[in-house]
């Protein structure tokens, strides 16, 4: 018998399985669970984008693009960067099209990341970028966020973690799981602190859309920033096409340049029906996400609302689709807090320790869902929440 | 205005309270909206959205066209009022094209709708002929869509 202990790789076999995924496997063993969990949108891709894909394929194109993507979407992605955060990438050697906002993360850190490199990460946050970090060899630094700033990155918090070995923050606003945003001037504090390192950052912007007040602001935009920062976004969220697997990143050319081999060794190129389907979601679908945008507020205030109102304190957030409730008044970690409400009123929602320590005493709630559905979801955890004070 | 028309579309049953805290909005506001919406005649009126055919598995749903004679005074109006008032007509509209008025029928089984067409409508002087389709299936309706299957594909807790 092979033992496989030793003959796969230790990196592999050490990587901790994501918390979401451990919470997954729980919620898959109930039946008629009712979820808050998901982190994906509950809308279908706009018509118009599909139909995209469809004639695409009766076209015929079938083939491989581009390494770094279709000339044509990278113009799309280009004007989109000019118009939503007034920034210039070159279309010709400054974008790379990916296959999700997760490899853009992926070989951003890779081309970053040397073996012993520091890379501080803003937590709670997306569970992927402490395990790729090691990958690389890095360290991963956590920097936790805290409730009473709303989650937001302070320059204290972050000036007390960089090290002569500190290469790169990530920065993930506007952030999962806590709906959180750094506003413009939270951005040039961060800013301040960063000129005059050698520091780089990741800015996963996925959720850039998905902004209730005022515009989003990129870090990139800030003043010398942008020879640093390698920017993430995506069609997942905003446009609803999380099954499309296409992102996009964009940076400096010298960074780009080494991206994209890694882009072009590991898979050639992004997937060619969602890039054309692509085309047409950053050409004409404004009015979809605006109201798709729309929507989402709509369930924001009414689940804030709700969940004040159930003793859960819970901050506004500003961005995303997720509220980061606090559970401290139950007395139960987040874990318990969530096994019980699954097992007792089949409703599931996320530990907030699967997105970091800190996460400890929340929970992560998707409103990712029509009305009703929430409504029957509050429903259950004000019952849940009775009958616990009752005990 | 719009997103809470658009609200009470999908769901006339939402208190003001739910309603003023998804616009961001006071309940008095709300309030205050709805009668404007009602009292300048944009909110007709709120009903329950009903299949039938779940109630009685026969009952049918009809769009009748009609070609009609215009009177002399009042032009299709007075008919189409005349026809406003059987129980069974869901629906009446003046219609631009091939057919002058559209009838929605609902409520009885075949046989009902048949005799209504041929007893009641074809009877009326200016009515020129009749043509009843039956809706064999309703896919969506009042901008609902009916009886959806589909299910929620997303896996139960994810990224
Ligand atoms: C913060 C964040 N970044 C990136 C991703 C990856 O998205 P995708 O690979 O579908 O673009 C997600 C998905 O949940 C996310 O929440």
């Amino acid at each position: 018998m092979i033992d496989y202990n030793k003959v796969l790789s230790k990196t592999a076999i050490e990587m901790k399985p994501s918390g979401i995924r451990k919470f997954f496997d729980i919620a898959q063993s109930i039946d008629d669970i009712i979820s808050l969990g998901v982190g994906e949108p509950d809308f279908k891709t706009p018509w118009k984008i599909r139909e995209a894909a469809i004639s695409s394929l009766k076209l015929g194109r079938t083939v491989y693009t581009a390494n770094a993507g279709l000339m044509e979407l990278r113009e799309e992605i280009s004007k989109y960067f000019k118009r939503t955060i007034g920034m210039t990438y070159s279309p010709v050697d400054e974008i790379v099209v990916t296959v999700g906002g997760s490899e853009a993360i992926d070989i951003s850190i890779r081309t970053i990341v040397e073996p012993g490199d520091e890379v501080l990460i803003v937590e709670p946050c997306f569970v992927c970028y402490a395990p790729i970090v090691s990958l690389s060899g890095g360290i991963p630094v956590s920097i936790e966020t805290k409730a009473e700033n709303e989650f937001r990155l302070t320059p204290d918090e972050l000036r007390e973690k960089i090290t002569d070995k500190t290469k790169l923050l990530i920065l993930p606003y506007p952030n999962n799981p806590t709906g959180a945003i750094m506003e413009k001037s939270d951005l040039e504090a961060i800013a301040e602190v960063l000129r005059e390192t050698d520091i780089m950052v990741i800015s996963d912007e996925i959720y850039s859309e998905l902004t209730y007040s005022g515009k989003h602001c990129s870090i990139a935009q800030i003043d010398g920033m942008r020879e640093r920062t390698v920017v993430i976004n995506g069609f997942s969220k905003s446009f609803a096409m999380t099954g499309w697997r296409l992102g996009f990143m964009a940076g400096p050319k010298e960074v780009i340049k080494h991206s994209l081999k890694l882009h072009q060794y590991a898979i050639m190129s992004s997937p060619t029906t969602s890039q054309y389907a692509a085309i047409v979601a950053l050409q004409s679908c404004e009015k979809d996400i605006q109201m798709m945008r729309d929507e989402y507020n709509m369930r924001r205030r009414y689940i804030v609302d709700a969940f004040n109102k159930l003793g859960l304190d819970c901050f506004t957030p500003q961005g995303a689709f997720y509220v980061f409730p606090c559970i401290k008044s139950t007395g139960m970690t987040s874990d318990e807090f969530c096994e019980k409400l699954v097992y007792s009123k089949k409703v599931a929602v996320v530990p907030g320790t699967a997105f970091g320590k800190c996460g400890e005493g929340f929970i992560r709630v998707s409103y990712a869902y029509s009305i009703n559905h929430l409504k029957e979801a509050v429903k259950r955890i004000g019952e849940f929440l009775e009958e616990i004070k009752n005990n | 205005m719009d997103s809470l028309i658009k609200l009470l579309k999908t769901n006339a049953r939402l208190t003001d309270a739910e309603l003023a805290v998804m616009l961001g909005k006071t309940e008095k506001e709300i309030a205050d909206d709805i009668k404007k919406l009602e009292n300048d005649g944009v909110i007709q009126g709120y009903s329950a959205i009903i299949d039938e055919s779940v109630i009685d598995s026969n009952s049918v749903y009809a769009l009748i066209e009609l070609k009609v004679t215009p009177q002399s005074q009042s032009g299709f109006d007075e008919i189409a009022k005349e026809i406003s008032q059987y129980d069974e007509v869901e629906s009446v509209r003046l219609m631009s094209g091939g057919y002058d008025i559209s009838v929605a029928v609902t409520g009885g089984n075949i046989r009902d709708v048949s005799q209504f067409v041929s007893q009641k409508l074809a009877a009326i002087d200016a009515v020129q002929s009749t043509a009843t389709h039956f809706v064999l299936k309703s896919y969506k309706n009042n901008g609902i869509i009916i009886n959806s299957s589909e299910t929620d594909e997303r896996g139960l807790v994810s990224p």
